[in-house]
């Protein structure tokens, strides 16, 4: 009954009016959600959790740079999701959602890089060192800005979306590969890689706040998600009726 | 009237012939990766000085970089012309699957853009005082590697056919996709020139390749296909 009632449900989304609507009345849900954890969060990291023994205050920029690298990472794994369903099934409104995701993913991925840049460069005493993490997440920005420029790249919105789907999931297949090969390359030219963190290093006063960043992250990615989708897609369908009727409704309609 | 052959067709090996022909007729534009890959070998050390020893250490890494970008150069046309004619668009009409014109198109592309870049390498590499011992194994990687390499390239070219600004995209897709091939290669070669042993190198730039035959097909006829609809 449940699994019935759920599958109607997913179907009536792939219907453009109903799926703008479900955004449009979700995506603030998500906004509030992202804005109560940012606070939380913010204020535990700032205030509540004592400064590091070693990097004092420097290790606070990891409650923004650790949930970043984990949400950059997350994002390509929902686009190539998105992307195989858009691939095999057609249904536009996933084309649509897995392309929204890349720019998203580049954003987190640029994050993680500022922020490891930053924090480098009192603890490491370089604003760039070619460390395993460090390369992977930046030829993971540069596969992003790959999909981006080639769905930039054709006429045609849906043919775009398809053969850059095409690309994301060769990059699935990629991307672990690149980040093992990295890693070897990195132990074998210069000894032992420096962690940011360790598993066992990282005390429990400094959890909670991690936690409430992290789920701060994934309610912006949710908003940032619908948000976009929702405007490619009006932007795609600006002449069609539904989309008239909407602007209408709001008193947006052109003369 | 003629008699309508009755031996069967033979696309696989008709395509590779007509392929190979054609390339060897245009033998300048065939041989230009490989003086490409010269350019790049006489630049580096007018640009990091002529010393030996900085030379021989960054010479597997600049060996195969210049393969490397000296392969995007013959990607753009790999299919555009069959395109502009038609014949791109015959390769996938009536009971035609695609794959023999495909597969063929792959090899002919290997053959030709590889083989030269190969034969020729160890030449590069001596100019760049890589230690001879290390030469096989460079020659090696190459052999092993290239096949890969030119599959990826292959896939950017397929993606891209009917792009708008057709060819500025190619190297931005490529290159996070060799970064496996390269650190594998040149581990193996600097490994080598060390005068250790490399197999273990040499075995995950196969395992690299293989998986890249297996799957890169598929991915590049996918990518062709939607690219004509």
């Amino acid at each position: 009954m449940i699994w019935k009632t759920l599958k109607l449900w997913f179907h009536k989304l792939g219907s453009p009016p109903l799926f703008s609507q479900f955004a449009r009345r979700v995506s603030p849900w998500l906004w509030a959600g992202f804005t109560i954890c940012l606070v939380v969060g913010v204020y535990k990291a700032l205030y509540v959790v004592p400064p590091d023994y070693q990097q004092s205050d420097t290790s606070r920029i990891m409650y923004i740079h650790v949930p970043s690298a984990w949400q950059a990472m997350l994002t390509y794994v929902v686009m190539a999701v998105l992307a195989a369903i858009a691939l095999i099934w057609r249904i536009r409104i996933t084309e649509i959602m897995a392309m929204a995701c890349a720019p998203i993913g580049a954003a987190f991925t640029l994050i993680c890089l500022a922020t490891g840049s930053i924090w480098g460069r009192p603890m490491w005493g370089t604003w760039w060192e070619w460390d395993a993490r460090l390369t992977s997440m930046l030829i993971l920005l540069f596969i992003y800005i790959g999909i981006m420029a080639l769905y930039a790249a054709f006429e045609d919105r849906r043919k775009a979306a398809r053969i850059a789907s095409v690309l994301v999931l060769a990059g699935a297949v990629n991307i672990p590969i690149i980040h093992y090969s990295v890693e070897w390359w990195t132990t074998l030219h210069q000894g032992q890689t420096i962690r940011l963190i360790g598993e066992s290093s990282l005390h429990s006063s400094m959890l909670p706040p991690l936690i409430w960043m992290t789920i701060a992250i994934k309610f912006l990615f949710g908003a940032a998600l619908l948000d976009r989708a929702r405007n490619e897609l009006l932007e795609q369908d600006q002449s069609k009726q539904w989309v008239q009727r909407e602007l209408q409704a709001r008193g947006m309609a052109r003369a | 009237m003629p008699e309508p052959s009755s031996a069967k067709p033979r696309p696989f090996l008709a395509l590779l012939q007509r392929d190979l022909l054609l390339s060897i007729r245009r033998s300048g534009e065939t041989l230009l990766p490989l003086f490409f890959l010269f350019a790049v070998v006489i630049l580096i050390p007018l640009g990091v000085g002529p010393g030996p020893n900085v030379l021989s250490l960054i010479a597997p890494g600049m060996v195969w970089v210049a393969a490397l970008l000296s392969s995007l150069l013959a990607l753009d046309q790999l299919f555009r012309s069959d395109l502009q004619d038609g014949t791109l668009e015959q390769w996938f009409v009536g009971h035609s699957s695609g794959w023999a014109q495909l597969l063929a198109r792959l090899l002919s592309h290997w053959l030709v853009s590889a083989i030269p870049v190969i034969t020729f390498s160890p030449f590069a590499a001596i100019m760049l005082h890589l230690p001879v011992d290390a030469l096989p194994i460079l020659v090696l990687t190459l052999i092993i590697g290239t096949p890969a390499l030119s599959l990826i390239g292959s896939l950017a070219a397929a993606l891209t056919l009917t792009t708008r600004g057709a060819g500025g995209l190619l190297p931005i897709l490529v290159f996070p996709m060799v970064v496996p091939l390269l650190i594998f290669a040149t581990g193996a070669v600097a490994l080598a020139a060390e005068g250790h042993a490399s197999s273990a190198h040499l075995g995950l730039l196969l395992a690299f390749t293989i998986l890249n035959l297996t799957l890169m097909p598929l991915a590049i006829r996918a990518a062709l296909k939607l690219n004509l609809e």
